[in-house]
């Protein structure tokens, strides 16, 4: 293990020379360039056996690293916001045809306007695609992250992106303990292949046309490796951390145990919330953080269980669903409250569109509203947008 | 040169039993090019009417490896194959030589997947892309593509009461795809087989990137009887239409010269989709069409002798 200085993008590249990928098929974009490029140089400097196809768009290369992983080739890429939604045709093929790729996704605002900073409706706009969508608060768990994703998307089957925070994390120079080069590979080990394109003695046809006779059992299918593949995550990450001593949990909680109210969020944010949780537990208030790591597939039984223990739950949204009913997280969250046996007030607070920077004290603040709601024991609004002019 | 016996002989790689209509000029297309491989290959289609017809689930027409991604990019979808198949066989997980061919119609080449080719051309996949070339968006029933000649009935190029079909003229892809400086280029068609398959033995054996641009009748498309349809290429061949021809090591060569050009009336004639241009008073589109495959034809053989 050696410790070093890195940037959020630095990681991920670092995470990916020492992952080896057979394919890297990858286009620039702010602010998931580095990734690419550096990936570029590794390629260059010969670090990397990788084949790596710089393509002449999002779309092109995510095609062909569906066309590279139905090779039976370990394959990656990485990609931010628009370059997400050029892809959005493409990840629906990759999850249908349950092809591991891993998309080291840098969050950052749709267009428009037109903005190049963080928030998250480019990997939430892909929620329904068929990824698994594991969200990092920092550098560390980034690089970790990453590495843990390719076990875990090809023992599913399913492809997967690992997300940071455009610019937060990924600009931001951190303190990240590497793996030892050799480590790597032998964690992961070789993907192990079903069925190949380039297997000429068994010619098979990939990505027929599945019309109402079968496409419905089909789907169905990818639908179950879904909906049972928490497990399989969950395994990745155990084996990580009993080889490595870096544990990560599919929902972080943190100062949860005794907490009176909490924020639910996403990302980088959560280790911003974590400082307040700090500085306000050093004034006697008992609060807390409830992070999903992963956010597909939900994890609606840990949710569920961190959430029983708090009476009033702030659930933060960097972006928004334009449907009248909040962010993304809220209405996840609303929705598997349903049939729970307890409720916490909750009240989503959507913020930090377009990057727009959300501090310590306004965490604070955010708290301090729902000690207010605990006690008064009703939410007059709902839906808010935090820190936006004219509110 | 190939030999029909010597043909007819092969395992079939492409069988019949699909869903194509009578007298389709793209499962000719796939047959005759895959026939022509001497090689192992691994095929990649663009969603289309070849797609469509040759793997509804659980049957397949494919006899070789095939994989399907999405319409606009089979050409990006075979640069990863390609790379897969370097990767691993520099990790000696695979040791057989094995080549690539994709197919595209020309709605998903000359449209919407000409950028997804520009790129694998520029970066030098070693694939063979293939454009069943039928003038048309003919799997969703016959809308105009860039490869629409003009005056041509399309659904989206109506012959109406003010407008007589298709207004401009076709685009000149494989000019655009010679721009690219592929290791091989070419235009051929069916009718002549040999013409086609000594050029996809020419194109898998390249080293580089290739491109063939077939031309493919489309019985429904084209309005004819589908016992027509190879008959129908040698007339666009006859009429320079469709000029056969290559380029290769930077020369063009013309591989079937017509013996005597004839004016393109009666190509025109045998298509129910130019039917009307022959009951408008002004003849102007016709002579437009003409002007234009002339001018073409002369450019060809001015930089075929060069």
């Amino acid at each position: 293990m050696i410790v070093v200085a890195r940037t959020g993008n630095e990681a991920m590249a670092e995470a990916m020379r020492q992952i080896n990928p057979d394919v890297v098929a990858a286009y620039p974009i702010t602010p998931a360039t580095e990734v690419v490029q550096l990936f570029a140089s590794f390629v260059a400097d010969g670090l990397v056996t990788t084949e790596f196809v710089p393509a002449e768009s999002e779309h092109s290369a995510l095609s062909a690293c569906v066309g590279a992983s139905a090779a039976g080739a370990r394959v990656m890429t990485s990609t931010s916001s628009q370059g997400l939604a050029l892809m959005h045709e493409i990840l629906y093929i990759a999850g249908g045809m349950r092809l591991p790729i891993v998309i080291c996704l840098v969050n950052r605002a749709l267009s428009s306007p037109i903005n190049i900073h963080c928030d998250h409706s480019d990997s939430l706009g892909s929620r329904d695609s068929g990824w698994l969508q594991i969200f990092t608060e920092n550098t560390q768990e980034a690089y970790d992250t990453t590495i843990i994703a390719v076990k875990a998307a090809e023992e599913a089957l399913l492809p997967a992106m690992v997300t940071t925070d455009g610019f937060i994390i990924s600009h931001s120079m951190e303190r990240v303990e590497m793996l030892d080069d050799k480590d790597v590979p032998i964690f992961l080990g070789e993907r192990k292949v079903i069925n190949s394109v380039l297997n000429i003695d068994k010619p098979l046809s990939f990505g027929s046309l599945d019309l109402q006779d079968y496409f419905f059992e089909h789907k169905r299918s990818q639908i179950e490796a879904m909906n049972t593949c928490l497990p399989i995550i969950e395994k990745a990450h155990k084996e990580f951390g009993d080889k490595f001593g870096r544990y990560y949990p599919i929902v972080d909680e943190y100062k949860m145990d005794d907490a009176e109210v909490a924020i639910l969020c996403l990302g980088s944010t959560g280790g911003t919330a974590k400082v307040a949780v700090e500085k306000m537990r050093a004034q006697g208030k008992k609060v807390g953080v409830i992070r999903p790591r992963v956010y597909r597939p939900f994890p609606k039984d840990q949710l569920l269980k961190a959430l029983a223990k708090v009476k009033a739950v702030a659930i933060l949204d960097r972006a928004e669903t334009m449907s009248g009913q909040g962010g993304h997280l809220y209405n996840d969250v609303r929705a598997i409250l349903y049939d729970a046996k307890s409720h916490p007030l909750i009240k989503n607070y959507v913020y930090g569109l377009g990057g727009r920077d959300i501090s310590i004290e306004e965490l604070e603040s955010i708290y301090d509203e729902m000690f207010a709601i605990q006690k008064s024991g009703k939410v007059d609004k709902d839906i808010v947008y935090f820190g936006v002019r004219g509110e | 040169m190939a030999t029909l016996k010597e043909l007819a002989a092969q395992k079939e790689k492409f069988v019949g039993g699909h869903r194509a209509c009578a007298g389709c000029g793209a499962t000719i297309v796939a047959r005759q090019v895959l026939m022509a491989a001497q090689q192992p290959v691994v095929v990649g289609a663009a969603t289309g009417c070849l797609e469509v017809i040759s793997t509804i689930y659980p049957y397949t027409a494919w006899n070789v490896p095939y994989v399907h991604n999405a319409f606009e990019n089979v050409a990006a979808t075979m640069s990863g194959v390609e790379a897969a198949y370097k990767a691993l066989k520099r990790k000696g997980k695979i040791d057989k030589d094995l080549r690539f061919i994709a197919f595209g119609g020309d709605g998903g080449t000359y449209d919407i997947g000409l950028q997804s080719l520009s790129g694998m051309i520029e970066r030098r996949n070693r694939v063979l892309y293939v454009c069943y070339n039928n003038e048309a968006y003919m799997n969703t029933g016959i809308q105009r593509s860039s490869a629409t000649p003009t005056g041509a009935n399309t659904t989206t190029s109506p012959a109406g009461k003010v407008l007589p079909g298709k207004l401009q003229a076709r685009k000149n892809l494989t000019e655009i795809i010679i721009a690219h400086e592929p290791a091989y280029a070419a235009q051929a068609t069916i009718g002549y087989w040999n013409d086609l398959v000594t050029k996809v033995r020419k194109a898998l054996d390249a080293d580089g990137p290739s491109f063939i641009n077939v031309y493919s009748p489309c019985r429904l498309g084209w309005g004819y009887a589908p016992e027509k349809t190879v008959q129908i290429t040698k007339l666009a061949v006859e009429s320079c239409v469709w000029p056969c021809y290559e380029y290769e090591n930077g020369k063009y060569r013309i591989t079937v010269k017509p013996k005597e050009k004839k004016p393109i009336d009666e190509f025109l004639k045998m298509q129910v989709r130019f039917g009307h241009l022959f009951k408008m008073k002004d003849p102007k589109l016709i002579q437009e069409f003409q002007a234009e495959v002339d001018r073409i034809w002369e450019r060809l053989l001015k930089r075929a002798e060069s």
